[in-house]
């Protein structure tokens, strides 16, 4: 996972001037800012949130306003959480390699 | 609760907000239930706090509308019981099941007022499951809530005014626009002139922005049919027909998809509305009076929810409902205002309806897809499964679902419900409304075992039909 946006999917255009969370995806350290959502985050940070269940692809999210339940991201408590309606915080840990069950 | 018993508002857009609004004023406190953390439903969605962007540079040309919007909501909160961050699940005997920041709850209600919206009506096309695709509102919202675009090369493709409106808003602020590949072709437009021109300013908007992208040298195809959206773990290009049918291909690392707007109803289902196959949105609606009256007792509808006419109709319904409610219960209820806003929304409806021809849904796209496309992206259904699945009588959209999970992922079919009732009626040569609808079914949007397990102790009966 690379913590610059050069690989990610997203493109930051603006609100640059926020306070840095860090977050950890697969293990490894991922800066956003306050106020990203976790989706925000994971696509500037990569190209995926999950693995589709049903066959060999990622899923990265669709719709951005909790309707389609793409984004579902699992946490390493086990837990797991719709990205797009998340707002990152300090001490979230992801899982981006998994399917949600 | 009041003495005229409680009133309950799903949505917090610009309906739920007007609804509120003119409760308020006649001394009585609704609940308002919303999923987002902040009023202004996705049109006047509003930013995180500690971003600083003018509502100018978000809202463009509608700034000053989100803004008195979102002052009259704040004006508001505290004179309703204002519950954010919370999702309605379920309705049942007048009775809303919501989960939110302190776990599952229930609301009983006499009346109702459904505000709920819309979606992007999505059409599937080979690839459209891909990291890098995503709908023609979420990248909207990527951009107006978020100050990201989805990629750094961004392909636009579908019909209706978003089409426009998102593409000018990425490359206004400074994002990289591939192409606007638009499905309907100017022909369309033509015959339903007379009715276009009654949208006025709204119009005038929509030619301004695709003006000023062909002006930036953007280029802006009409009458196009999507092929594929290609690559093999991220999107690398789209390719598409021309309207003089030659193949193209352009090259793209993102693609926004959206064929206009759907409305939001697997509520008003659970409420006990009727509903009936509309032709216009070519799915199944509830059914509603001038006012917002569903069919069952207490229960209004406005907005796009109700069927879609836009942000600024939606202010409307959403006023008329609550006076048509206050009237129902015998409250005092400005008849000359009522008046005045059915006949706005009636030229508003006239000029919705111009729009849809001049934009309209690319009927057949759906039913041409090749067999190995996912339609159902929640279970992975192809085009083909659901043309193999109907192989038993009777034919219609519960039965494919029951023989190939179509519509029955987490999404519920919000995603691919209108695509696989098309693919259907093709295949078995029946007219769209034929098919039926995917039921609407609780919980209607994802529950947790654990949250499905406290609902279970707190009332078990009502738990086992979830």
């Amino acid at each position: 996972m690379n913590k610059k946006s050069e690989g990610g999917q997203f493109v930051r255009l603006s609100e640059t001037e926020r306070p840095e969370i860090t977050l950890h995806v697969n293990g490894e350290p991922v800066t956003a800012l306050a106020g990203d959502t976790v989706l925000t985050a994971l696509m500037l940070a990569g190209v995926s949130v999950r693995q589709f269940e049903f066959g060999d692809a990622a899923r990265a999210g669709f719709c951005l306003m909790g309707a389609c339940q793409d984004c579902w991201v699992k946490q390493e408590d086990g837990g797991s959480l719709r990205a797009c309606s998340t707002y990152v915080r300090e001490g979230l840990r992801l899982i981006t390699g998994g399917a949600e069950q | 609760m009041s003495a005229e018993g409680k009133i309950l508002i799903i949505g917090a857009g610009p309906a739920g907000t007007r609804a509120a609004e003119v409760l308020v004023g006649q001394g009585l406190r609704p609940t308002l239930v919303d999923e987002a953390p902040a009023s202004g439903g996705q049109i006047y969605r509003r930013q995180p706090p500690g971003f600083k962007r003018p509502a100018k540079l978000r809202y463009g040309f509608e700034a000053g509308k989100a803004q008195a919007l979102h002052d009259c909501f704040d004006g508001l909160s505290e004179r309703i019981d204002y519950r954010p961050d919370t999702s309605v699940w379920s309705i049942e005997d007048k009775t809303a099941f919501t989960l939110g920041p302190d776990g599952v709850d229930r609301i009983s209600y006499d009346a109702l007022l459904l505000c709920t919206g819309g979606v992007d009506r999505v059409l599937p096309v080979p690839g459209w499951t891909l990291p890098g695709v995503y709908t023609m509102g979420g990248s909207q919202i990527a951009l107006k809530a978020q100050g990201c675009a989805i990629g750094k090369r961004v392909v636009f493709i579908g019909s209706g005014p978003l089409l426009y409106l998102v593409s000018y808003q990425y490359a206004h602020a400074g994002a990289e626009v591939a192409a606007v590949l638009d499905t309907a072709r100017l022909s369309d437009a033509l015959p339903v002139l007379p009715g276009l021109l009654r949208g006025g300013l709204t119009l005038a908007k929509g030619l301004w922005y695709q003006n000023w992208l062909r002006l930036n040298g953007i280029a802006v195809r009409r009458g196009v049919r999507p092929r594929a959206i290609e690559g093999d773990d991220r999107v690398t290009g789209v390719r598409y027909l021309s309207a003089g049918g030659q193949r193209r291909h352009i090259d793209c690392d993102a693609v926004a998809l959206g064929w206009g707007v759907k409305p939001e109803c697997q509520l008003a289902e659970l409420a006990g509305c009727d509903m009936a196959f509309d032709a216009m949105a070519r799915q199944w609606l509830p059914t509603s009076d001038a006012e917002g009256r569903a069919s069952a007792e207490g229960v209004y509808l406005a907005g796009d929810g109700a069927g879609v006419m836009g942000a600024d109709a939606a202010e409307y319904r959403g006023e008329l409902a609550a006076l048509a409610l206050l009237a129902d219960r015998s409250h005092s209820s400005d008849v000359a205002r009522r008046t005045y806003l059915k006949a706005k929304l009636q030229r508003l409806m006239r000029f919705r309806i111009a729009l849809e021809r001049a934009l309209p849904y690319p009927e057949g796209l759906a039913a041409a897809l090749p067999d190995d496309t996912i339609v159902c992206r929640c279970e992975g259904v192809t085009a083909g499964d659901i043309r193999l699945g109907q192989s038993l009588e009777p034919q219609e959209i519960n039965r494919a679902k029951a023989f190939t999970r179509v519509g029955m992922g987490r999404c519920q079919g919000r995603m691919c419900g209108i695509a696989a009732a098309e693919i259907l009626a093709a295949h078995k040569g029946v007219p769209l409304a034929e098919v039926g609808r995917l039921r609407g079914q609780a919980p209607i949007k994802p529950l947790n075992i654990a949250i499905g397990g406290a609902a279970a102790e707190d009332d078990p009966e009502r738990a086992a039909s979830i």
